[in-house]
């Protein structure tokens, strides 16, 4: 009974756990309930994996309240979104753990319910918008969790915080309506809102102007959202005066999911037939992924905050995922599923590293981080574990999905594409090493305050080093599920 | 002549849409890029709305003599769109009351300067 409803169970439990939260009012309380139901998300997300694995055909089609599609909501899993649904949930259980000593340093106390509220509610959206197999819910669950994110941005401490919120809220919602505009224009000429009943309709219409546009409208929506270059301008400012919690949180999260939107819409709902033969919408995002991948690790170099490092940092790894996509071919997609993983894995490591230093010091600049090194040995060396993943270091996960792009770039004959993300990745050991040297080989000035965050902080900072690591060398689970999400994607299922 | 008058409610959706997006991006104050940015979101309620509609058409009731329905779907859906619109609105205008406590202004440019010269500090 239970295990044949756990699709809806991955969206209910989260999303009435937000007010119970708001019921529950002491601190204490609701952190233990937003805790309870991250952990339980995350399990009912392995389970869900399990499931789709050993399903007839590898999807689970879950019809919300008995009514069958194309009418009814439908949940439709198969191995692309039950992975995403895993990393989501991963990185929600992993951050919630953290959150405790982090949240209660950053956020007055009378606050700390709504903040625990606002994060389940994200946490919902971002499971949401990843489990349907509706293109209306998509966007339903888009801005729950675009909602709930403005709001979490807003609560840092810096003032700064106050304007990168609206911005993103403008962004965002932009983004969200495009997309909204799109989703009208196809249900104008199929009459369906169901994903796989759009797919089977929309070859028959390919000529039609109306999807067309359809297929414009939404490209920009979703890159939007994505932060892919040139439409980042959002990105580096929320994430820097974010809490150390929601940064960690959301960049490792939300523009994952939107990039899986992204994969959905053209692989699933218009076909690679379409969207990439007809269209050839990945010729008109690979020059924008190679320009992320430049400049996003160009401008990371010049940040005095580290926190807007690694934020510029993402936008450039945001860059090798559409990349990978936009080789087009089974093997590059795979490569970018793989990488949204990873790159899951080391953002979270390092946001959550930068939390530990911001709690113990308060600051997160270059300037701040003499000798953190012997400060902060442990913190510090979870910032290095997370460092080499993000260069592509071997026995770190950066390595694995690197691997994956340069050879499907190669199996291409693209000899060009693989030297140029060999090239970016020189760029991102610069701006690792830049943190290493401050923090290794100059002294600590005498009264720069000492020692270790609290053990609650540097475990769950530890379980994605690790995990880095883990997934760095056996890649059976990573690569083999991201393989398989490529050839429901690719094979026009 | 006819095809392009016909179809007028759609040449309001696009007015009102590039007007909206234009307000967005050309306005300096917070309020009326909020605003700008409602107008965006009403355009294509509006789209939504024509859609669904049929001239002559009733509710979807099966009845003798009822022949021609309207799509209530799109009707619907826009429901949800303009809830989720709504809280858009809401949010940012708080959003916009925190940084005129903040900062004292939500004029675009001078919130520029105040960042730019808290960045060089």
């Amino acid at each position: 009974m239970i295990l044949s409803n756990l699709p809806a169970l991955q969206i209910v439990l989260p999303l009435l756990s937000a007010p119970a939260c708001v019921i529950a009012r002491r601190t204490p309380a609701a952190y233990a309930i937003a805790f309870v139901a991250s952990w339980v998300a995350f399990v009912i997300s392995c389970l869900l994996l399990w499931q789709v694995e050993h399903a007839a055909g590898g999807v689970i089609s879950y019809h919300l309240g008995g009514w069958a599609p194309p009418w009814g909501i439908e949940y439709r899993i198969d191995s692309v979104n039950a992975y995403v649904l895993l990393i989501v949930a991963a990185i929600g259980a992993v951050v919630i753990s953290y959150a405790g000593p982090s949240v209660a340093s950053e956020i007055p106390e009378p606050k700390r319910y709504l903040f625990y509220t606002c994060y389940m509610l994200c946490l919902t959206g971002l499971l949401g918008v990843t489990i349907t197999g509706d293109a209306f819910n998509v966007f339903v669950f888009l801005e729950i969790s675009s909602l709930s994110s403005y709001i979490l941005i807003s609560v840092g401490k810096d003032r700064r915080a106050l304007t990168a919120s609206y911005r993103y809220l403008i962004f965002g919602t932009i983004g969200a309506t495009f997309y909204l505009i799109g989703i009208g224009l196809l249900y104008q000429v199929t009459g369906t809102l169901n994903m796989a009943d759009l797919a089977s309709r929309i070859p028959a219409l390919t000529g039609s102007r109306t999807v067309h546009v359809a297929f414009a409208f939404i490209a920009v929506g979703l890159a939007m959202k994505a932060a892919l270059f040139p439409l980042h301008i959002w990105l580096p400012n929320a994430y820097a005066y974010a809490p150390s919690v929601v940064s960690a949180f959301l960049a490792s999260t939300a523009t994952k999911v939107s990039i899986y939107v992204l994969l959905r819409v053209y692989l699933t709902i218009f076909g690679p037939a379409f969207s990439i033969g007809s269209m050839g919408i990945n010729y008109l995002l690979m020059p924008f992924a190679i320009a992320a991948m430049f400049v996003g690790s160009a401008v990371a170099i010049f940040q005095p905050d580290i926190k807007r490092m690694l934020a510029y940092s993402s936008i450039a790894q945001i860059g090798y995922m559409i990349l990978g996509f936009s080789i087009a071919t089974s093997l590059g997609v795979t490569a970018g599923i793989l990488h949204l993983f990873n790159h899951a894995l080391m953002k979270g490591a390092l946001f959550l590293a930068m939390g530990c230093v911001f709690y113990r010091t308060g600051a997160v600049s270059i300037g701040s981080m003499e000798g953190l090194g012997r400060r902060m040995p442990w913190t510090m060396a979870a910032f290095v574990g997370g460092g080499l993943g993000i260069i592509g270091v071997p026995l770190t996960c950066g390595f694995i999905s690197k691997w994956y792009l340069v050879s499907a770039a190669i199996e291409r004959g693209w000899w060009w594409m693989a030297a140029l993300v060999l090239l970016s990745s020189l760029l991102a050991i610069i701006y690792v090493w830049r943190v290493v040297e401050v923090a290794y080989f100059r002294p600590a000035p005498a009264d720069a305050p000492s020692g270790e965050a609290p053990l609650l902080m540097l475990i769950p900072t530890w379980v994605l080093v690790v995990a880095n690591v883990y997934f760095g060398l056996d890649t059976r689970l990573s690569v083999g599920v991201a393989a398989r999400a490529a050839k429901a994607l690719m094979g026009g299922g | 002549m006819n095809d392009w008058v016909g179809v007028y409610n759609y040449w309001i959706v696009v007015f009102l849409m590039m007007a909206g997006l234009y307000i967005v991006i050309a306005r300096g104050n917070l309020i009326k890029k909020l605003v700008g940015l409602n107008v965006f979101q009403a355009s294509v309620f509006i789209l939504y709305i024509s859609m669904g509609k049929i001239e002559g058409g009733t509710a979807p009731i099966i009845e003798p003599g009822i022949k021609v329905y309207t799509n209530p779907i799109p009707h619907v859906l826009i429901l949800t769109a303009i809830v989720v619109g709504v809280a858009t609105a809401a949010v940012g205008l708080a959003l916009v009351v925190r940084i005129n406590e903040e900062y004292g202004t939500i004029e675009e440019d001078e919130l520029d300067e105040l960042e730019e010269q808290e960045r060089q500090t």
